[in-house]
């Protein structure tokens, strides 16, 4: 017991160390003077809880290990088809009609959700699927909001034409980036993937006559419904729009919920895709990547084009989302492509489990409403975040939800072949 | 019948041509380390070639200088014919030249079908709008591969652990898994790294059945690697005999059984 003791202390001690940077000054604005002042008792309250964790582990632990002994792990359960496709078609109706009756800020949440899903699951195939850790995955979602801005700035293209071309922007993107570094492997594929993040990034900021730098680009048009426009007055002499057409009155939350419903359709769109090529030969491929590089070439599998496939893959997803995230902002700037960004999303892989669709979806949504509801606890955000990554890391490293295997009917082996 | 197809093969201008596999000056270096001293050897059709030594002879080094996982320092490699030397491994195994390895490499949290199915890669339709909409064509393909997964799962007798994670298996059908899962690609020649590595004394009895009826039904050639002389002494038509890195010997297994230099390799002098 005393040695528990001395070293609940010692955890302390170094929780309080590190604490005072966060917790234990306070910056106080007194007109334009700018102070920072010490305030102990945070630190202290930290320190303390701290040392009871520490000094009440063992018994924490027992405790725990009772609860995980009568709470085994949730069996994969297998339903059947019908009821399968019959939750799913429901889940898909109650997303569509939920919009019509939240409130305007719950949609525009829900919007920015349905993007991080898409990107959750866009980079799911990369670092899930193919086990490539990419740090820098924001960039092709940066190429695809920058083509998209540019391209209807420059060429007065819409929306719905900039979207494949952004797709295949930020594809080629991937592709080049990946050629050369993919015979890298885990750790240092990461760095140089993080790497060229960065240097979209600072392209970005940079190239001031492209992207108009740290000014970002603005009025960016939203997307149209066949050729309505969702605003108060068509932008184009004798355009009608959405209102008009409909002889509604014009209300704003109308661009909210169809923004919202495009970003379902979008995610849906991708969420098919990728339940396809999941099962394709290809899908299989990017996993047993994963698991063995040295089986797969002895098999005749080509290891560089597999590679190359699930990034571009994964880039064009990010492509897809990036394009819907210039149209909703109406503006962007380098600002929204930090490499927070990428990390977010790959939290967001690895909290719903990695290679498990329904699991980044739910982390996706968790993580991107969760501050919205909590905003009182905005300053602690990111802590909160780490704290919950550690946590996973140490009692459910596979995830939230796991991906489980397909089972797969056999035919009756045929005598000869 | 006999004697005339031995002499049409005498008449032959080299008895190199018939050879499946065709290994000529082999030699490897790491470093300061000749890890493969000019090694040369034929694996005909059909026939069942095993390579032995003590640990460390340099055996693993042929096979991975063979199947193109390293660039050898010299030498010439054909198969069929056609030289293999310097291609990356996985156009060697597109090429018929497949391999298991010595701590089996399955893609262990993957299931059993799904490791043979990966395996049937360049067989099956890949065609991403083929498989994106589901064609009648996508699904032939899918169906037959599935069959001929079951078809191999029956033959190594694991088709009622077909839907396990082959990481679950127990290591005797994890080793059989990876014989059937070259076996599926439909190869030439089949080289097995110590197949018997870890087997009990039935299982490795099965392991000779098996790798006789693969030779017998589907017209393949083995290189085998092994250390259970019981096994090697049995099905080998042909043994070569490693030590550090050299060639020692190389003939039948009476051949081998009482060639003096072998017996001074794995025995030591007096």
């Amino acid at each position: 017991m005393p040695r528990h003791f001395f070293e609940a202390m010692l955890v302390a001690l170094l929780a309080g160390l590190l604490t005072v940077p966060i917790l234990g000054i306070q910056i106080q604005v007194e007109g334009i003077n700018v102070s920072l002042e010490g305030d102990p008792l945070p630190v202290l309250l930290a320190m303390a809880a701290v040392f009871m964790a520490r000094l009440l582990q063992i018994p924490l632990k027992a405790v725990s290990g009772v609860i995980r002994m009568t709470r085994r792990v949730p069996r994969p359960t297998h339903l059947p088809t019908a009821y399968r496709l019959i939750l799913i078609v429901l889940v898909i109706v109650a997303a569509a009609i939920w919009p019509f009756t939240a409130s305007r800020g719950a949609v525009d949440i829900a919007t920015l959700a349905l993007i991080y899903v898409m990107l959750g699951l866009g980079l799911n195939v990369v670092v899930g699927f193919a086990g490539l850790l990419d740090l820098g995955y924001v960039a092709f979602y940066a190429v695809g909001a920058y083509g998209y801005a540019l391209l209807s700035m420059h060429f007065g293209l819409s929306f719905w034409e900039c979207l494949p071309l952004c797709v295949m922007m930020a594809a080629i993107t991937g592709c080049l980036l990946g050629f050369p570094v993919l015979r890298l492997r885990g750790d240092y594929l990461a760095i140089v993937t993080l790497g060229f993040g960065e240097i979209i990034r600072l392209l970005l900021n940079n190239l001031d006559e492209l992207t108009g730098g740290p000014d970002g680009i603005g009025n960016i048009p939203k997307p149209s419904l066949f050729g309505l426009e969702f605003a108060r007055r068509s932008s184009i002499e004798g355009g009608t729009t959405f209102h008009e057409f409909f002889g509604l009155e014009y209300s704003g939350a109308d661009t909210v919920v169809f923004l919202y419903l495009v970003a379902l359709v979008m995610t849906l769109l991708i969420l098919y895709v990728i339940n396809r090529l999941i099962r394709m030969p290809v899908g299989r491929a990017w996993e047993a990547l994963r698991e063995d590089e040295i089986a797969c070439r002895s098999l005749g599998l080509n290891p560089t084009t597999i590679k190359l496939s699930a990034f571009g893959f994964g880039a064009s997803t990010a492509g897809f989302a990036g394009a819907f995230f210039a149209a909703r902002q109406g503006f962007i700037n380098p600002e929204s492509f930090t490499f927070i960004e990428s990390a977010i999303v790959l939290a967001i892989v690895v909290l719903g489990g990695m290679g498990s669709q329904i699991g980044v979806i739910l982390a996706a949504i968790a993580l991107t409403a969760l501050p919205e509801i909590a905003r009182q606890f905005a300053e602690y955000r990111m802590l909160i975040f780490g704290l919950v990554l550690v946590l996973m890391m140490i009692w459910r490293p596979q995830g939230l939800l796991p991906a489980t295997r397909p089972r797969l009917e056999l035919p009756a082996p045929a005598e000869t072949l | 019948m006999m004697n005339e197809s031995n002499l049409l093969a005498a008449q032959l201008p080299a008895p190199v041509e018939r050879s499946l596999l065709q290994v000529r000056d082999l030699s490897m270096r790491f470093g300061g380390l000749l890890a493969v001293d000019h090694v040369q050897f034929d694996v005909h059709r059909h026939q069942i070639f095993a390579v032995i030594g003590p640990n460390g002879a340099g055996k693993t080094t042929v096979f991975n200088c063979i199947g193109g996982f390293y660039r050898p320092a010299s030498g010439t490699v054909l198969l069929d014919g056609h030289s293999i030397h310097g291609l990356p491994s996985h156009r060697i195994a597109r090429l018929g030249l497949v391999r298991t390895f010595q701590n089996v490499r399955l893609f262990k949290n993957m299931t059993v079908v799904e490791n043979l199915l990966i395996s049937q890669h360049m067989q099956l339709e890949t065609r991403f709008l083929h498989g994106l909409f589901k064609t009648s064509k996508y699904r032939r393909a899918e169906a037959q591969a599935l069959e001929r997964a079951a078809f191999w799962l029956e033959k190594v007798n694991l088709l009622s652990v077909a839907n396990r994670e082959a990481g679950n298996l127990a290591y005797g059908q994890q080793r059989r898994l990876e014989i059937a899962r070259c076996m599926i690609t439909q190869p030439k020649l089949l080289m097995l790294d110590e197949p018997a590595a870890g087997l009990n004394p039935q299982e490795t009895r099965d392991l000779d059945q098996l790798i006789n009826e693969l030779r017998a039904e589907h017209d393949i050639a083995v290189l085998l690697i092994e250390h259970d002389m019981s096994l090697v002494m049995g099905i080998s038509d042909e043994i070569l005999v490693m030590e550090y890195g050299r060639p020692i010997a190389i003939g039948s297994p009476d051949q081998i059984r009482n060639d003096p230099r072998v017996i001074k390799a794995y025995l030591g002098e007096e």
